[in-house]
């Protein structure tokens, strides 16, 4: 604690990762813009992008672990880093916000009006007559052709519960932390790794279900759409999350956390509970409703 | 144990960074950072200017003279998209840089690293989106909102741009979150949330919207690319998803975004008036408030921009009425900036006379907002020149002219030396003019009918087209003599006192100018009577 004095601050120099970050950008979003319209080799310049922005996070993340065990970082430092995940955060809730919003409307809205109810809302009179509003459904010209959904109450369920348990074991794995039980702590946040990777898992597997036997695509209309997209984008953060929860574990392993002082492991459990209630959502709305 | 500002940077060494990559490329000194802003900001400024002279110079006469149709809808989308996101957040948020941490006594950005690549994915960011003007197919064309089904029936240029969309929100959210970090975490002691100055409130504000709606313009292009590309039927009627529905899910990002495009402005102008009035400012607190109204407000009222697209009765006199609600927290502003300049002993230096052009115009501009705003009067102006003369009032004699005075105003602190007043005065007043005479006509345009976005139009709007591109070309001289007066000053401009000038109130006035490399290497005390806002009872 020998930085904790009173009245200084901390600033830190300067430094390369940033630049290195935006390269990585650069190439990822560019060589994907290529790739996607049909340019090829854009696909290697998309992997040269993907790998600086590992090198990026992996340099980045090395100075700034080594600076904090360095004892570097004042407890201001501390609370900025907090405040930062945290609005982190609410940005992403707001982007799931987006996709959320897309299929409250055109649940409410949208097809209602589709299928001819409300006042003067003509599409239905001038283009679809044959038209009944439901849900689910892939629009009035069937797009992507008949599908089935996926039943909420079989490996969406499951997953619901495998979520739920993850959130349970990583604070049982915060609480053994805060106690001092290393023993414990690597047990329990352990089992929150494994039990991501077995919700990804089954994701998975519901992906190949939906593509070979219920004609459930991302093609399949609207609601097609809305399904792949908001469980995607959820698959995507559980993966990062799970990565995350990865380091975070070999972090605990070679004993970069104290008693009071992990701010990292405090991060990653907010951000796997934000997948959480993500998921929540996602199984009300996607699944059962 | 805390040593004042003042006396600890008599002794300060100059420790910048050696070497262009390592002062500017990997830099964490929130001025430093700030300046690329502005630089930024300004060659975009430069850019989109010179899409607008393509097209003010096609609009000259009626009948197609220099470009084809499709490149001037090219020009009017690049247009947009530069301002925006290229010029006008860009140079708020440096801005932001130079002088939120100096106002409320911090040494840095909370995040310097991350403050550095906020900016340095900016440059990245826009070259992907200038790079579509050289691709097959061209740019994008389906103006700067982006509405499907026109925006993904474009060609190579659908990917670049959503991608370049998502660059600038990164780096707007990591922006916003450092700024907001800064303002909550880093103030010195005794520099309450109370008696910050209002430009940092603004910020603080602005960043929470910034936060809060740039993942859902991020959400909303993704989807446009997934349409265009992946299959998805989002804004596909055919497949159950709806067209419209984009509009509504832009608007809910794109009218907070407006704010954000004009809340620092309302900051600024809320620390020049004072200053130039030697008064503190009239209703700090009501300031504060209704700056948060106004923010709140801009989530509840985006269907006022899609009034003739198709929307419930309920909706539309439910947007209406919301929107018109806007007009009480921005005229407590309006107000409490004459309020504070009556009876004040006013002098009418750069700053101050742009700040003053500010409340004039940007009130026109939320005069024809108001009137914008009216469903039944909106059917009648919807996508006409009159839309297009009530933005570019808000965000040319609102937001630029605002970010031009802060320039003036705080150029000093920034250089240590002073501007020549009298060229200042001769590009204040030149600009005055010239925007007047470039936009006020095009009042006179929307409401006889000229739509916007089109080449070409009737004889009987010929005349007053002729003037709006005589102001523009104006207008076209305003950058170079901007950047001749600062370039001038920097070589040759008198020394500045630490106190530039002599109504100015805040910490960043207490230190020397120009402000040292690091400003506070200790927290600052803080005395009430430095303080803009320090005679505030609460």
């Amino acid at each position: 604690m020998s930085s904790q004095a009173q009245g200084s601050y901390y600033v830190p120099h300067g430094t390369h990762w940033p630049i290195l970050g935006s390269f990585g950008l650069f190439f990822t979003v560019g060589g994907a813009a290529l790739w996607m319209n049909e340019f090829d080799p854009g696909k290697w310049v998309m992997a040269l992008g993907i790998a600086c922005i590992l090198s990026m996070m992996f340099g980045w993340f090395r100075t700034v672990i080594g600076e904090s065990l360095g004892g570097m970082y004042t407890k201001q430092v501390d609370t900025s880093f907090r405040m930062g995940m945290m609005w982190f955060i609410f940005s992403e809730v707001m982007f799931f916000g987006a996709f959320f919003g897309a299929l409250f409307y055109v649940r409410n809205f949208s097809i209602p009006w589709y299928g001819g109810s409300g006042d003067g809302a003509l599409t239905n009179f001038f283009l679809w007559k044959d038209f009944v509003a439901a849900w689910p459904t892939n629009g009035p010209d069937q797009v992507g052709g008949i599908f089935q959904t996926m039943p909420a109450w079989g490996v969406p369920l499951l997953n619901t519960l495998i979520l739920l348990s993850s959130g349970v074991t990583i604070t049982i794995a915060h609480h053994a932390l805060r106690a001092g039980n290393r023993k414990h702590l690597l047990i329990w946040l352990g089992a929150t790794v494994v039990l991501g990777a077995l919700f990804l898992n089954f994701q998975a597997h519901e992906y190949i279900e939906a593509y070979t036997k219920f004609n459930l695509t991302l093609d399949t209309g609207i609601y097609g759409s809305t399904f792949f997209m908001l469980t995607g984008f959820h698959g995507m953060h559980v993966t990062l999350g799970a990565i995350m929860l990865t380091v975070i574990w070999f972090r605990c392993f070679k004993g970069h956390f104290t008693k009071d002082h992990h701010f990292a492991f405090e991060a990653v459990a907010w951000y796997w509970h934000f997948v959480d209630v993500v998921w929540l959502g996602l199984f009300i709305f996607v699944y059962v409703l | 144990m805390t040593t004042h500002a003042t006396a600890h940077h008599d002794d300060h060494h100059d420790d910048k960074p050696h070497g262009f990559l390592h002062r500017w490329v990997y830099s964490t000194n929130h001025k430093d950072i700030g300046t690329l802003y502005l630089i930024f900001a300004f060659i975009m400024v430069c850019v989109g200017a010179a899409f607008s002279g393509v097209i003010r110079t096609e609009l000259m006469k009626p009948g197609l003279q220099f470009v084809q149709p499709y490149f001037f809808n090219e020009m009017t989308t690049m247009h947009g998209l530069v301002m925006i996101f290229g010029a006008i957040m860009p140079s708020f948020v440096g801005l932001a840089n130079w002088m939120i941490p100096m106002m409320i006594g911090a040494p840095d950005m909370a995040l310097p690293r991350m403050n550095n690549w906020s900016f340095w994915i900016l440059p990245f960011a826009f070259f992907l989106l200038l790079s579509t003007l050289f691709i097959p197919g061209g740019a994008p064309a389906g103006g700067w909102t982006m509405y499907p089904p026109l925006s993904i029936q474009g060609g190579d240029s659908v990917a670049l741009m959503v991608f370049s969309i998502h660059l600038m929100g990164i780096s707007s959210i990591m922006g916003a979150i450092n700024i907001i970090a800064t303002i909550l975490n880093m103030r010195a002691p005794g520099m309450d949330l109370l008696k910050m100055p209002v430009f940092v409130w603004s910020w603080l504000i602005t960043a929470f919207l910034l936060i809060a709606v740039m993942p859902v313009l991020a959400g909303a292009v993704t989807m446009l690319l997934t349409d265009r590309y992946f299959g998805t039927s989002f804004f596909n009627a055919a497949g159950g998803g709806d067209p419209v529905m984009y509009q509504h899910i832009f608007w809910f990002f794109g009218h907070p975004e407006v704010y954000i495009m004009i809340l620092p402005a309302f900051g600024i102008i809320s620390e020049i008036v004072p200053t130039f009035s030697r008064k503190p400012l009239f209703g700090y607190q009501a300031m504060v408030y209704a700056l948060a109204s106004i923010a709140f407000l801009s989530f509840i009222v985006w269907g006022h921009h899609m009034f003739t697209v198709g929307m419930p009765l309920g909706g539309e006199l439910y947007f209406m009425y919301a929107t018109m609600l806007i007009a009480i927290p921005t005229g407590v502003k309006v107000f409490n900036w004459v309020s504070t300049m009556w009876g004040g002993s006013m002098t009418f230096e750069a700053p101050m006379l742009w700040a003053i052009a500010f409340i004039v115009l940007f009130t026109i501009g939320g005069f024809s907002g108001v009137m914008l705003a009216l469903v039944p009067a909106d059917f009648q102006y919807q996508d006409t020149y009159f839309v297009v003369a009530h933005f570019h009032y808000v965000l040319v004699t609102g937001a630029l002219f605002a970010i031009i005075g802060a320039i003036y105003y705080w150029w000093p602190k920034w250089t240590g030396r002073m501007y020549n007043e009298t060229w200042a005065k001769v590009h204040f007043w030149w600009s005055a003019v010239f925007v007047n005479v470039l936009f006020f006509p095009q009042h006179f345009l929307g409401l006889a009918g000229m739509p916007r976005r089109i080449p070409d139009y009737n004889v009987a709007f010929a005349d007053w087209n002729l003037v709006s591109t005589i102001g523009a070309y104006g207008m076209y001289l305003t950058p170079f003599m901007f950047f001749f007066i600062l370039w001038h000053s920097k070589k040759h401009g008198a020394p500045a006192a630490a106190r530039a000038w002599e109504g100015a109130h805040g910490l960043e006035w207490t230190v020397p100018s120009p402000a040292p490399f690091h400003t506070f290497s200790t927290p600052p005390v803080i005395h009430d009577e430095d303080l803009a806002h320090g005679d505030v009872s609460h």
